[in-house]
């Protein structure tokens, strides 16, 4: 298994190498057969991985690289991480595969294929690492990548918003601060307590760390994942970003790049500082319920003149990812389970809802509400029929993957651990049943002005789904209806994990 | 029986996977959409047989466990759940049939046909539904359906706005509603239906008050009661087959099934008792003057539905469990027969509206057959079943006593006066329709326009049970032995309670006057001038007011729409402005920075060094602080 931890790191540089040595005109189809033989690996994990022992990390590596520094090249999965290292290696996979028949046609087809397979590296590298520096260089691995695809292959906002290098640039200043802080949360943490292995640091739960350092680990930590979640207030760059990058660079945007956020709340905050997390908790969810709230209604804002669909989704993950943020402030087992369950079904639903757009702007080269025409049920019928049913699913429909993560999030809320006050929790759910309303009501309002409604002028885009556009979506839409029919596949491998994550905090709450 | 019941409710959700994945081939889609849901009315047939009276069984498997909730699919078969699914299963059925014609030649038939029975599927997993998550899905997929199916002619303006305006509203009560499902669970540490009525019977739920009122608030939204009701005339918008299963027999009834469900928990909550009264006594009698006031035939039957499902929630507030579980059924059966009459009728004029219509009986001989037998049910006249459900209620209301007697003198009231103008508008519309001068051609008796065998068939079929099933009456309490009694299946208190549906000397005497008083004035007004509105001189000014439900949606607009419009707004501006100006700000602090820092590039060692020193000191002093706060 060790093996194939390495492999989904080698096979996409080894596809990096061989882009540079082949010609040019294959370079997109190199991408694409590296980005299938890592997804196809990462499947090779699922009858590997030791479900009866999901809490345990497995298939480690653990070897000493920069003994100066205390770093470790230290690989490893668990039930927390496997589900999140599927999605990065499905959705790059699809991404690529999309690429080639899009936007990396072309002459500089290499440097494109290049910058997602660079992406790919360090995304799952995050989710494999077990040391924090290690953890830390991937993370910032993402940021170079994901800048270039903005800067280099977005597009400028219509209607006088920031320019496609102006949203590379907040994107990357801004992650950068988080990730200095976040560094600097590290180094606290291994000031307490000497090590950078988080295998130790998750087994002894900030054992050795006084109250008031892991709040200030925390607090840093927290800042730094906060702003990659995006936690409201920190979500500012979310939009232009999301605006700005091309349609693959969207789609894992908000399908690994904001889950790393999550993960890192999970790992970090509730693993190794849950006493940090403890003291914080009630300021986290609500910051997560303010989220959700603010960005549902953000979104109800860009149903107007010249409002833009692709910030609209956007704006939708700010009020998404605020179900993850209240499932870990809860800190209960259910309320983790939350989290990952969100992140994944998001990843899955917001993914393919950027690709719908990303469909919508090849077709009618706008992403703009109001100059994309009415009646697509007509005019596309599988097209809209496609588009309504993700609209649903964000919507948080029962049944589909978007509601798990939800009902999980409130029934942690009603019952959060102990020495976490129980009203304001319920004052919590009460704020983001208002927000699920008002999802509701933007979801359904952009399906009435896009899918529904008189017929416009047929144009030339009024084509239906094309097989390479079926070939890379349907297998999100069918992801997602398995998910929100049978959570276990999600659950199975991550609840016992996640039970093993939280394991003392309810200790600590005890504790005090 | 568990197994059949899970057959039952799959094989409809089958049948929707093939109809939609099959294209747009009409025989196959008509094939489809019926067949399984046929197979599926006698699965649930043998259910309710084997199942006999009283007693639940239950039979699940787990699809997830998250800390310490399991979510189970599977069947909970009850006397309640195997009476409810023959009636959805039956009043699918005949939908799907009477649809086959209705709109077979449409181009969007076959996601109509698929949606349909992907409802009937999910209808059926509220009813069998072991776990209250599941039966949350099943519960929000119906409401999804019913959103798709609204917006079935979606160029159309109004369809669009009444596709939205039901699921929000609906969305608006459902997620109190979650929160209830969610107290429940946590508390009774299970999500199980079992075992949520078992910690309810020993009374181990705190708070029940509120548990209660934020299931109420889902139930509202369902079964469209004040103040969540207006979606449903609205709903109307839809294809006329779609109001007569889902907007009149099945989905909005789902409301009442889940109070009967969850009884034990409602029982716990006295005080929302009494607010479930108020709300159906006002519900009942103002969709009943709305009804008598609207032009338009589907309106009508809307707005009725409204007031008939009032008195079912009447019924609960006053401890009429197997009283209101009855008038469910039989309602189901009246009311869909009367939507699919009247979209017979509307089909052949081409028009929805009253004054369009007249003198029918003789071109259309079954649809006035069937239809005179449902809205003779309709306005509670002997001996139709519709007779014996509203006596039941309204016999359950004067015989409440204790904790029930608030409650229960407020329905009874309230449920005679609306007997009164139910049977006003039920003898309206008939005369409306089906008598009085036909409006365009003079030979009223030259040519029949009765519809195809396949829209009559159903009509035929659900006017049997319409007129008939007060047949259960005369079996004394064996209805509600099956049902399970006063507090539902708790096992226990099986039968302990069981009640006599036969109606009551004093309140049916109260009530056939009430209905002969409320039609004889019809009839007085309308023998005036067979050609106008009887409603006009009847009404007076309060016609405006009831045609426009109060102007109850001019208010929801004030309070609700324009508030979060603004909220909108203000997000927009804060997000640009105020959030993101710090953003901003620092980005240009970021670029004078830069100006110092290249100023600073001086090429001084010494300054470097400085520099160096003091970036030392500043991360000396962060570690010191990390040391003094250990």
């Amino acid at each position: 298994m060790s093996a194939i931890l390495l492999l989904l790191l080698l096979v996409p540089a080894a596809g990096l190498l061989a882009l540079y040595a082949a010609p040019a005109a294959l370079a997109a189809r190199i991408g694409t057969a590296a980005g299938t033989v890592t997804f196809v690996l990462s499947l090779v994990l699922l009858p590997l991985f030791d479900y009866s022992k999901g809490a345990s990390f497995q298939g480690q590596i653990d070897l000493s690289w920069i003994s100066a520094l205390d770093l470790h090249f230290h690989l490893g999965i668990d039930g927390v991480s496997l589900p999140l290292l599927l999605l990065t290696t499905l959705l790059t996979a699809l991404c690529l595969f999309y690429a080639q028949r899009t936007s990396a046609g072309g002459d500089r087809a290499r440097p494109f294929t290049a910058l997602l397979l660079a992406l790919e590296i360090g995304m799952v590298g995050t989710f494999e690492a077990l040391d924090l520096l290690l953890f830390f260089v991937f993370f910032e691995l993402v940021l170079i990548p994901m800048y270039g695809l903005i800067s280099h292959w977005g597009s400028d906002a219509a209607n006088g918003g920031a320019t496609r290098q102006q949203a590379a640039t907040k994107f990357i200043l801004y992650t950068l601060l988080g990730s200095a802080l976040m560094l600097l949360g590290f180094l606290v943490i291994h000031a307490k307590t000497g090590t950078f292995d988080m295998v130790t640091l998750q087994a002894e739960h900030g054992l050795g760390m006084t109250r008031a350092a892991q709040g200030l680990a925390f607090v840093l930590v927290g800042i730094g994942f906060g702003i990659k979640t995006p936690m409201w207030p920190l979500h500012t760059w979310l939009p232009d970003a999301h605006t700005s990058a091309p349609t693959v660079g969207s789609v894992l945007l908000a399908g690994v790049l904001l889950k790393m956020g999550t993960y890192g709340f999970i790992r970090v905050g509730a693993g190794m500082i849950p006493a940090g997390l403890h003291q914080y908790a009630i300021a986290l969810g609500a910051l997560g319920v303010v989220g959700i709230v603010y960005g549902s209604l953000a979104c109800v804002a860009q149903i107007r003149e010249g409002g833009d669909l692709k910030r609209l989704i956007a704006y939708s993950s700010v009020g998404h990812m605020g179900f993850t943020l209240l499932g870990i402030a809860t800190m209960t087992q259910i309320g983790l389970d939350a989290a990952l369950f969100a992140s994944v079904a998001h990843g899955l639903i917001t993914g393919l809802l950027f690709f719908l757009v990303g469909g919508l702007k090849t077709r009618y080269g706008t992403t703009d509400l109001y100059a994309l025409g009415r009646g697509l049920y007509g005019r596309a019928r599988r097209f809209g029929a496609l588009l309504v049913f993700t609209a649903i699913a964000s919507l948080g429909l029962p049944g589909l993957a978007g509601f798990w993560g939800e009902l999980f999030a409130l029934i942690g809320a009603d019952r959060p651990a102990p020495g976490l006050n129980v009203t304001v929790f319920h004052l919590y759910m009460a704020v983001a049943g208002l927000g699920m309303v008002l999802t509701a009501a933007y979801l359904l309002l952009v399906v009435r002005r896009v899918c529904m409604g008189e017929l416009t002028e047929p144009c030339l885009g009024d084509y239906d789904l094309k097989p390479y556009e079926l070939a890379s979506w349907l297998p999100l839409a069918g992801l997602t209806l398995l998910a929100g029919l049978w959570p276990a596949v999600v659950l199975a491998v991550a609840d016992p994990a996640v039970n093993h994550v939280i394991g003392t905090v309810t200790a600590i709450g005890a504790r005090r | 029986m568990n197994t059949l019941a899970f057959a039952s409710l799959l094989l409809p959700a089958f049948g929707s996977a093939v109809t939609f994945a099959g294209g747009r081939d009409l025989r196959h889609v008509k094939f489809w959409s019926t067949a399984p849901i046929a197979l599926a009315l006698v699965g649930t047939i043998l259910v309710a047989i084997s199942h006999g009276t009283g007693g639940t069984s239950t039979e699940t498997y787990t699809i997830g466990t998250a800390g310490e909730f399991h979510i189970e699919i599977g069947t909970r078969v009850s006397g309640l759940a195997a009476l409810t699914a023959v009636l959805v299963a039956a009043v699918a059925l005949c939908v799907q049939s009477y649809s086959t014609s209705y709109l077979g030649g449409e181009p969007r038939y076959a996601s109509y046909a698929a949606l349909i029975s992907l409802f009937t599927a999910a209808m059926l997993t509220v009813v069998y539904a072991a776990d209250l998550i599941v039966l949350l899905i099943g519960w929000e997929v119906m409401g999804a359906c019913s959103y798709f199916l609204i917006g079935h002619y979606w160029e159309r303006e109004i369809a669009r706005a009444a596709s939205i305006k039901a699921f929000l509203m609906t969305v608006a009560g459902d997620v109190p509603f979650l929160f209830g499902l969610i107290a429940l669970g946590v508390q009774a540490g299970s999500f199980q239906v079992h075992d949520v009525i078992a910690s309810a019977d020993g009374n181990a739920l705190s708070h029940p008050g509120w548990i209660a009122a934020l299931l109420l608030c889902g139930v509202l939204g369902k079964s469209a009661q004040f103040p969540l009701h207006s979606w449903l005339p609205d709903a109307m918008a839809g294809p006329t087959p779609i109001s007569a299963l889902i907007h009149a027999a099945t989905m909005v009834a789902a409301g009442i099934y889940l109070v009967a469900l969850l009884y034990p928990v409602f029982v716990l909550a006295p005080d929302v008792l009494v607010v479930m009264a108020v709300i159906a006594a006002i519900t009942m009698l103002g969709a009943a003057l709305c009804a008598l006031a609207q032009t338009d035939v589907k309106r009508i039957l809307a707005y009725s539905t409204v007031s008939q499902l009032a008195y079912m929630l009447g019924g609960l507030a006053v401890n009429g469990r197997s009283q209101a579980v009855y008038l469910l059924i039989v309602h189901g059966f009246f009311k869909a027969l009367l939507f699919l009459a009247a979209g017979v009728v509307i089909h052949r004029v081409g028009s929805n509206e009253l004054s369009r219509m007249g003198g029918l009986r003789f071109r259309m001989p079954v649809a006035y057959t069937t239809m005179t037998i449902g809205l003779l049910a309709l306005a509670g006249v002997p001996p139709l079943s519709g007779f014996f459900g509203k006596e039941a209620v309204l016999g359950a209301a004067y015989n409440a006593t204790g904790e029930f007697a608030v409650p229960g003198r407020i329905v009874l009231v309230a449920g005679l006066i609306t007997a009164g103008v139910t049977a006003a508008y039920a003898l309206r519309l008939w005369l409306g329709m089906f008598h009085g001068p036909f409006p365009d051609a003079p030979h009223e008796h030259e040519e029949r326009i009765e519809a195809p065998q396949t829209e009559l068939i159903p009509l035929v079929l659900l006017a049997i049970p319409a007129a008939l099933l007060g047949v259960v009456a005369l079996f004394g309490n064996g209805f509600s032995q099956v049902v399970g009694g006063a507090s539902g299946e708790s096992g226990s208190l099986l039968g302990a309670f069981a009640v006599d549906l036969w109606p009551g000397g004093m309140t049916t005497l109260l009530s056939l006057l009430f209905v002969l008083g409320g039609a004889g004035l019809v009839y007085l007004f309308w023998r005036r001038d067979p050609k106008a509105d009887p409603a006009v001189p009847l009404l007076g000014s309060l016609r405006g007011l009831l045609l426009d439900g109060f102007r109850f949606d001019a208010l929801i607009g004030l309070a609700v729409v324009r508030p979060v419009r603004a909220a909108a707004k203000l997000v927009a501006f804060l997000d640009e402005n105020v959030v993101d100006a710090y953003v901003r700000g620092s980005g240009v602090g970021a670029r004078g920075l830069g100006t110092v820092l290249r100023r600073l590039q001086t090429g001084s060692v010494q300054f470097y060094l400085t520099c160096l020193f003091l970036g030392v000191l500043v991360m000396a002093a962060v570690y010191a602080y990390v040391g003094t706060v250990s």
